[in-house]
């Protein structure tokens, strides 16, 4: 079945018609807590999208070897070793991002979305299908928390990657921490409307 | 006897001990030492000194007492109008969870005067307990665990019984990551690993929770047990160790730390649940029904706890 998608259709399912922040809601913790700039959003997907390509890889190469009763076990310490990785990559090569992420970088080991698609998807199909379909939930969940990050900093300090667009902050309120509730509230609410609104247009066709 | 004079010599040099610090701190000139501020320290004196003694920076070192190669770096003394007290103003934020020696010099005409700073330990761990829970809510202000947040915040019941397990795994793993992290991976370089090593305890912990309570208490098992699985992709579980290997701590402070975090998970599932489930009668509009609202009630919630963060018990 999923054998004749091609890997467009897989990245496209991800980023749109399955996106892990705003239709899933899955991993919403850092969507709420870092995303105040889209630096700060860039950085994690960028972290997220290596996490989960390569645990889904690595999953779906030894899916014959690992026995279903420790499946989840296996995939925890699969994803605990590249978190380590990207952990330490990171700490080395970008320290101010890093240090900006704080804790958050570490708690990819927990994030719900990368153990559901290994459980879903990456557990049953090939190699090939599991990398892009890896690529599409990270860059669904990049391209998520950098629009999350383009809100609020818009809003918040009337820029857009650090750079003074605007000229002036219209609510400084939106880089506060509780702001992040808001903001994903609102846009939740926002693409509802949107599904809502298409729904009856085309009801009423 | 020779046993007798022995133990004679002994007590009088125990007791040599600790009177010597007394004699040292120069017969009740400073009534009062505390922390002000983050950068401050606040000597009160029993009289008047000379202002240009008491203001010059020179006449004073500062130190913590583990490391006292380390002197901190004043920006200026200022002595209060009555004469009577001192504030000594530092470049850099102190850590006041630490001991501080200060030295004075020519204060009151006396050569040299040494002195303590230091908050009380157990006012500094009940403030770890209330940052935990209030002022650093895990929920709210760190946004940890939001997933089982909004998943299980329906009921009360159900909100109780979730924050309740949590804050009994929290506590057990923490202890145990506590043990791990000083005793296996510090000693053997192996902080890479911590990631790997906690979420490894968490799942033991939790795996543990759930047998026991199988054979001890089937009741409550029947009751909590269907939310231990969703406790183990848990952020708020793994954050805990995390934090501690973070910062250090020890196990009184890890305990404490475990025990704040488990509280404030339980009363923000708890002041959501008793929102959500008046939610259920009122009229939303239909985009916000469901999580959107969830969200921005949370919003509120966290906008009220952003009143906490100016909390300062001890």
């Amino acid at each position: 079945m999923a054998n004749d998608k091609s890997s467009m259709q897989l990245i496209t399912r991800g980023i749109l018609s399955e996106n892990p922040i705003f239709k899933l809601a899955l991993s919403m913790c850092p969507a709420v807590g870092i995303s105040t700039t889209v630096m700060n959003g860039f950085m994690l997907g960028i972290a997220v999208l290596f996490v989960q390509v390569f645990s889904s890889v690595t999953i779906s190469t030894f899916k014959n070897v690992i026995h279903p009763r420790i499946r989840i076990p296996t995939y925890t310490l699969t994803i605990a070793t590249w978190v380590t990785v990207i952990d330490l990559v990171l700490a080395a090569y970008l320290p101010e991002a890093y240090a900006k992420m704080g804790i958050f970088v570490k708690l990819i080991v927990a994030f719900a979305i990368i153990t559901m698609r290994l459980e879903m998807f990456a557990c049953k199909e090939p190699v090939k299908d599991s990398f892009w379909d890896g690529l599409g939930m990270g860059l669904g969940f990049m391209i998520g928390m950098m629009v999350i990050g383009f809100v609020r900093e818009l809003l918040g300090s009337g820029a857009i990657f650090g750079f003074d667009v605007l000229g002036f902050k219209p609510l400084l309120f939106f880089i506060l921490p509780s702001a992040g509730f808001f903001v994903v509230g609102l846009m939740m609410a926002f693409f509802n409307w949107i599904e809502v609104y298409y729904k009856r247009s085309k009801g009423l066709k | 006897m020779m046993m007798l004079v022995k133990i004679r010599y002994i007590v009088l040099a125990a007791l040599f001990f600790v009177v010597a610090p007394l004699a040292a701190q120069a017969e009740g000139l400073i009534v009062d030492q505390t922390f002000s501020g983050k950068k401050e320290i606040t000597v009160k004196l029993s009289g008047a000194v000379d202002r240009k003694v008491a203001e010059n920076v020179g006449n004073y070192t500062v130190f913590e007492e583990a490391d006292p190669d380390i002197i901190l770096a004043l920006g200026s003394a200022t002595l209060g109008h009555d004469s009577k007290s001192v504030t000594l103003q530092f470049k850099a934020p102190l850590n006041t969870a630490k001991t501080h020696v200060v030295t004075a010099q020519g204060l009151a005409g006396i050569d040299k005067t040494t002195f303590k700073v230091s908050k009380s330990y157990l006012g500094y761990l009940f403030g770890i307990f209330i940052s935990a829970l209030l002022i650093n809510n895990f929920v709210f202000t760190k946004y940890l665990g939001l997933c089982v947040f909004f998943g299980t915040s329906k009921k009360k019941s159900t909100a109780k019984g979730m924050g309740v397990v949590f804050t009994v795994v929290m506590v057990v793993s923490a202890l145990m990551s506590w043990f791990f992290f000083n005793f296996i991976l510090t000693p053997f370089n192996l902080n890479f690993l911590q990631i790997v090593v906690f979420i490894g305890l968490v799942s033991l912990t939790v795996q543990a929770v759930d047998t026991v309570l199988r054979k001890v208490n089937p009741i409550l098992f029947n009751s909590f047990g269907v939310y231990l699985v969703l406790v183990i992709a848990n952020c708020v579980i793994i954050a805990v160790p995390l934090i501690l290997a973070n910062n250090n701590y020890n196990i009184f402070e890890t305990f404490m730390l475990a025990l704040g975090a488990g509280g404030g998970f339980l009363l923000a599932l708890y002041l959501m649940s008793s929102v959500s489930e008046r939610l259920q009668l009122a009229k939303i509009p239909p985009t916000f029904k469901g999580l959107p609202i969830a969200f921005i009630v949370a919003g509120q919630f966290a906008m009220a706890f952003l009143g906490f963060s100016g909390l300062q018990l001890f």
